[in-house]
């Protein structure tokens, strides 16, 4: 088990990431964020927090490499299938008869949830109407998504999320093997912008339909999850839809009043009001 | 020894995983009257079965058990079951927090890490009980405990119907108390 840190290190860290990069970790989840922390602390070798410290700040591929540490990109297809089956059901049909469907997959890691409505649009016949943003922090996960090659072994759970989800086909029907690697059918990203964007820093960028933000909040404390709930709100045309995590919520965020519940199952809010 | 019970303590973490789902419903409904702490479940569940499980628990508990969401105040004389496929971590500041950080010892939710956090925060005034189970999740979780100057109970491996568990537990530290389901119900209520 890694070393523990303690509280007073962390915000030296933050600070001094801050300070040099512009990237403010200060109101990211304490538990978690300290857990990474050291992690990173014992992936980079370092013998303690200064050391770590310094390698920050005298090298930038070094603090690269350590956002992508410290940031967690776990993630799977038709994660929570019943959430796709809702979207499906209930979301598509409404957003659909727009002339423009336009999704923001906000924090979208190594894609597979990009893919995975890819595939729901395609199998509805919208995929040749949606305008799809898909952004993150991380400039790695990004990659990794646009290629769209995952290792096999990560499939099997992905299938049987998309059979549980009764897609039309075979989730294979999608992708290609060659050794050991799945290599996702690109064209369904032709109409996807990948871009990287800060959730904390960075500004609203457009106004969408429908944005995803799926177990990102989980990761920051209240303050910022506010923050980041108004961005969102202000980036949703009126009467479209956000998107959390089974596990999250925005009840106890300001924005709120902006929104009604749409299915408190699946954590699908609507914004109602101006 | 013989004066240590709950009242001393702020809460209790069980952890659990196969062969602890009826000791763990006889501890629910045989927790003490007027319990005024919070009761932290973090059991081995299949994976992508969201519910069920929750109101199989709910069926026998004297309290209700939830699924706390991200963030939620943990409040006393409440059952807290960690949600599949998340990790439960107790945050500071007395709330939860949520994670699907990778797998640990092949297991989110994993028992390690809901009894380390705890232990963070709750220091000497935890309770840690270690259920049957068939691997060795748990085991650091319980020694965290222990290192903070909490209370260890481990169920008494020849009870369990898969001792794996327990015997990890057994290893890594000086567990107060090893005990049957029964001494585990008596001593929740003494
Ligand atoms: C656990 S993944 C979520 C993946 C997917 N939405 C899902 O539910 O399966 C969390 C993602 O949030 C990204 N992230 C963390 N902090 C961020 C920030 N400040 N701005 C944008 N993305 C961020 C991470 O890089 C990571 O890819």
């Amino acid at each position: 088990m890694a070393e523990e840190i303690e509280i007073r290190s962390i915000r030296n860290i933050v600070a001094a990431v801050k300070d040099t990069y512009n990237f403010d970790f200060g109101n990211y989840a304490t538990t978690s964020f300290k857990r990474r922390i050291e992690r990173a602390i014992s992936v980079f070798n370092c013998k303690n927090v200064d050391e770590l410290i310094t390698k920050i700040k005298a090298d930038k591929n070094f603090f690269d490499s350590f956002l992508k540490e410290i940031t967690v990109n776990t993630t799977e297809m038709f994660r929570d299938p019943s959430f796709w089956r809702k979207l499906r059901e209930d979301v598509l049909p409404i957003i659909g008869s727009h002339q423009n469907i336009r999704i923001w997959h906000a924090a979208c890691s190594s894609g597979e949830e990009v893919y995975s409505m890819a595939i729901l649009l395609k199998e509805m016949d919208l995929l040749g109407r949606a305008q799809i943003t898909a952004t993150d922090i991380n400039q790695d996960v990004i990659a990794a998504a646009k290629k769209g090659a995952y290792p096999l072994r990560n499939m099997e759970l992905n299938q049987s999320n998309y059979e549980r989800f009764e897609g039309k086909g075979k989730l294979s029907d999608y992708f290609s093997e060659t050794e050991g690697m799945a290599y996702m059918d690109t064209s369904l990203i032709a109409n996807v912008t990948f871009k990287p964007h800060d959730l904390v820093l960075g500004p609203g960028f457009s106004k969408f339909d429908l944005i995803l933000c799926r177990n990102v909040l989980i990761y920051f404390n209240m303050v910022l999850q506010d923050h980041v709930v108004e961005l969102f709100s202000n980036s949703l045309f009126k009467n479209s839809f956000l998107a959390i995590g089974s596990k999250e919520t925005i009840a106890w965020c300001k924005s709120i009043d902006k929104f009604s519940t749409f299915s408190i199952e699946e954590k699908i809010y609507q914004k109602t009001k101006e | 020894m013989d004066q240590v019970t709950i009242n001393n303590f702020r809460a209790i973490v069980i952890g659990g995983s196969a062969g602890s789902f009826p000791v763990i419903s006889e501890i629910l409904l045989n927790l003490p009257k007027g319990l005024n702490i919070p009761v932290i479940l973090c059991l081995h569940r299949l994976k992508h079965i969201r519910h069920g499980f929750i109101e199989a628990l709910n069926l026998k508990s004297k309290y209700m058990v939830c699924e706390p969401e991200d963030k939620e105040k943990i409040l006393p004389g409440k059952v807290y079951l960690a949600p599949s496929n998340y990790h439960l971590y107790v945050e500071l500041g007395n709330t939860f927090a949520l994670s699907t950080e990778e797998m640990v010892k092949y297991s989110r939710p994993s028992i390690d890490l809901t009894f380390e956090t705890a232990s963070y925060v709750y220091k000497d005034k935890l309770i840690g009980i270690i259920l049957s189970g068939a691997n060795s999740d748990g085991a650091d979780g319980i020694k965290k405990v222990k290192d903070r100057g909490g209370f260890t109970i481990v169920q008494n491996p020849s009870e369990a119907s898969i001792k794996t568990m327990p015997e990890a537990a057994l290893k890594t530290t000086e567990i107060d108390l090893v005990l049957n389901t029964k001494e585990i119900i008596n001593f929740l209520n003494r």
